[in-house]
């Protein structure tokens, strides 16, 4: 591990001098900010967690500076500390330059320096990226050059290492990461001569870390690669993207160090014509742990690749928070699938307004794994043996989900949504010999229009189950004046059957929480009092545990 | 950090506070094209580039309660609405049947990895930036509460001159 060097600040910054001398077109400088503040107050009923230090923030800006083809760009983080629970993986601490990098682009050739996101495919074998409010960001420091040859003709080659965790500037991982990738795409490729409304691309990447290895025992490869296929055949309406990836040997502390090989393979179908959608998909995940430090703390930590969960993001809180479902990357067999459905206007079911239906439904299952005895060493240490798509007994989860929006008349919608859901909190949650939570969720939301400018929003959710915690209802009112103001109360009511409630003598549990916010333009604030529930907190496929807490936030975000 | 921000205030020195435009970062058409946002154009006539994902409640009403009145929106002022989705690997699927599902009649672009939404510096969606018909950016919108189309209409009807 090194810190971000001074060096590395230095060029950065003479590139940016030199960008603004050379730049024949006038330069621009635009850029955002975001912090998210808390006041901790203790909290015993709900055991809020009192850091301490009772003030904590995490703070960011980004300045890009643009001039003709050049680029540069740099982004200051502070956390004196952070907040409770975050980041996901290894710490942030202190304040400091977490990302700066430069660029240029000539028409066909892009060619970035310092740091930078990207991903090959869905990711299987490479994603770089951050969601900021989780605290996941395996950004990579190195180059990358991006070329394109011929038209419908994609080339993009990197290197470097990714972003491990923060100290006065970003700390980096111990392992270096090089790929590269190639795209076709046959509909740009063969410009006139392509005729059909269908097009077709195919895509292969390659991708390897190097580790020393310093084992006193084990033999361990330094050198660990992975590649993927992938395939979109992509017409008017029906669509088949396919991806495949092998990764060699690589023996890590997630896998329990077996030189068994990984392979992820993943296919979606999707249909749409107008006013209907349909989409199913499938995967495969066996032994696809990819991290550029093989002894990497957490799963959160210096993941090169990315494996997509394939189960339904959900928006309203209960669901969202409570139990949502995490790719299990060692192994699983999962499959989804989805239908949108707007029922017209003016039709018996679809009344004056028509109606939206979306009904959606996921499942992963285990990999069926057969463990290699030992008889002798070699094979011991693969492992295991298994087949893609061979599901094992164990369900992980299970969530059959239906949801109908109406509008009742101009100034009324209503929205009711249940959810079925089964989830074993052993695995996913990593709370070993917890049985296998099953909930059912309904959920009532309306919109009710005062007037152009003044509405109100409700929610009234309720979660029933005899495990875990018990049943849970909450109810939210948002009152917003568009286009600047807004104030929302919330109270969850966490209030039958929950064990550990009960041990304390405890048998309901309030969480209210009021908020008020001010929206100008590309800037927004918001001030947040209350009781927040312990919970899981996920943005795209990455969640992050959030404490219970109690207490005062602001949050700022503002984009210039 | 100190050597970082000396030249960085030269710089600013050194800048003219133009509007901006929009910047030259390729996504991908629900077709699996990779379109240069830079050069997307609407003779002239304003386009709204509103940021969304199909896992955000707000977006998914603004982008419903300006679809009742799309229609009406572009006869009276040839505004085109570009959808750009921040999907990534997990629900990117999901975008096009989703689109379909709910009728919309907008031209939606994928940004499975976040470029354009980096590159414009949105904080989080749904974010709204309005471009006159030179390409700039003239206005921009963070959050979505029932009526903001109102305003944001407004802010078109001004733009093409029809008031």
């Amino acid at each position: 591990m090194h810190l971000s060097t001074r060096r590395g600040t230095l060029a950065a910054a003479a590139c940016l001098i030199l960008g603004s001398a050379l730049g024949q077109q006038q330069g621009q400088l635009h850029g955002n900010f975001s912090t998210d503040a808390q006041y901790y107050n203790e909290d015993a009923d709900i055991g809020a967690i009192v850091p301490k230090q009772r003030l904590a923030y995490n703070a960011w800006m980004n300045l890009i500076y643009t001039s003709g083809a050049f680029e540069a760009g740099v982004r200051m983080e502070s956390y004196e500390p952070a907040l409770a629970g975050y980041p996901a993986g290894q710490p942030y601490n202190g304040s400091g330059l977490g990302y700066r990098y430069a660029k240029y682009k000539l028409s066909d050739l892009e060619v970035t320096a310092g740091n930078f996101f990207e991903q090959f495919g869905q990711g299987l074998v490479f994603r770089s990226y951050e969601e900021r409010y989780l605290g996941v960001d395996n950004a990579m420091d190195g180059v990358r050059v991006k070329y394109k040859p011929f038209r419908g003709v994609y080339l993009k080659a990197l290197a470097g290492r990714q972003r491990l965790a923060f100290n006065q500037g970003t700390v980096y991982g111990a392992g270096v990461v090089r790929g590269a990738d190639a795209e076709f795409n046959l509909a740009e490729l063969l410009d006139s001569s392509w005729t059909c409304a269908s097009n077709l691309i195919i895509g292969g990447s390659f991708v390897s870390k190097y580790q020393e290895d310093r084992d006193p025992l084990l033999e361990l490869p330094e050198n660990v690669a992975a590649g993927a296929v992938r395939v979109n055949f992509t017409t008017p309406r029906f669509d088949l993207y396919a991806e495949y990836a092998y990764k060699v040997n690589d023996p890590n502390g997630k896998n329990g160090f077996i030189y068994k090989p990984g392979e992820a393979v993943l296919v979606n179908a999707t249909y749409s014509a107008k006013g209907f959608g349909a989409s199913l998909g499938a995967h495969s995940f066996d032994n696809m742990f990819y991290q550029s430090d093989r002894a990497a703390p957490t799963p959160f930590d210096l993941n090169i690749n990315f494996l997509p969960p394939r189960a339904k993001q959900h928006t309203y809180n209960l669901p969202a928070t409570l139990y949502p479902y995490a790719t299990q990357p060692n192994g699983e067999v999962a499959a989804q699938g989805e239908v949108f459905y707007k029922l017209r206007k003016g039709s018996a079911l679809g009344g004056k307004y028509g109606t939206k239906l979306a009904v959606n439904g996921s499942v992963a299952y285990a990999l069926d794994t057969t463990r290699l005895g030992a008889a002798d060493d070699t094979t011991r240490r693969l492992g295991y043996t298994s087949r893609i798509f061979g599901a094992g007994e164990r369900r992980y989860f299970q969530d059959i989900n239906v949801e109908v929006r109406k509008k009742l008349s101009p100034t009324w919608e209503l929205a009711l949504t249940y959810l079925n859901l089964a989830y074993d909190i052993d695995v996913i949650q990593g709370k070993p010999g917890k049985p296998v939570v099953y909930a059912d969720i309904v959920i009532l939301e309306g919109l009710h229009n005062f007037s152009d400018r003044t509405s109100l929003r409700f929610e009234l959710q309720h979660l029933s189950t005899k495990q875990d915690q018990g049943n849970w209802a909450t109810a939210l009112a948002e009152l917003t004046f568009s286009p600047h103001w807004f104030v929302a109360a919330m109270d969850q009511y966490n209030y039958v059957g929950n064990p550990e409630l009960e041990d304390k003598g405890q048998e309901a549990l309030h969480y209210p929480i009021g908020s008020v916010g001010y929206i100008r333009g590309g800037n927004r604030f918001q001030v947040n009092y209350g009781r927040q529930r312990a919970g899981i907190f996920c943005v795209g496929g990455v969640c992050r545990q959030v404490p219970a807490a109690n207490g005062l936030t602001l949050s700022i975000t503002s984009t210039f | 950090m100190r050597t970082a921000l000396l030249p960085l205030l030269l710089l600013i020195v050194n800048l003219s506070f133009a509007q901006g435009k929009l910047p030259s970062v390729m996504v991908q058409t629900l077709e699996g094209k990779k379109v240069d946002v830079s050069t997307l154009s609407n003779n002239g006539k304003p386009i709204i580039v509103n940021f969304w994902a199909t896992w955000c409640a707000p977006c998914k009403k603004e982008l419903s309660a300006i679809a009742d009145k799309y229609e009406d929106w572009q006869k009276k002022t040839g505004v085109k609405l570009v959808a750009v989705s921040i999907d990534d690997a997990r629900t990117s699927a999901r975008v096009k049947p989703y689109v379909s599902g709910q009728d919309w009649d907008y031209e939606v672009y994928l940004d499975p990895n976040g470029d354009l939404k980096r590159a414009l510096n949105v904080n989080n969606v749904p974010h709204t930036f309005l471009i006159n018909g030179a390409g700039e950016i003239v206005y921009q919108h963070n959050n979505y509460e029932p009526g903001d189309e109102n305003e944001l209409y407004q802010k078109v009807v001004e733009l093409s001159g029809k008031k």
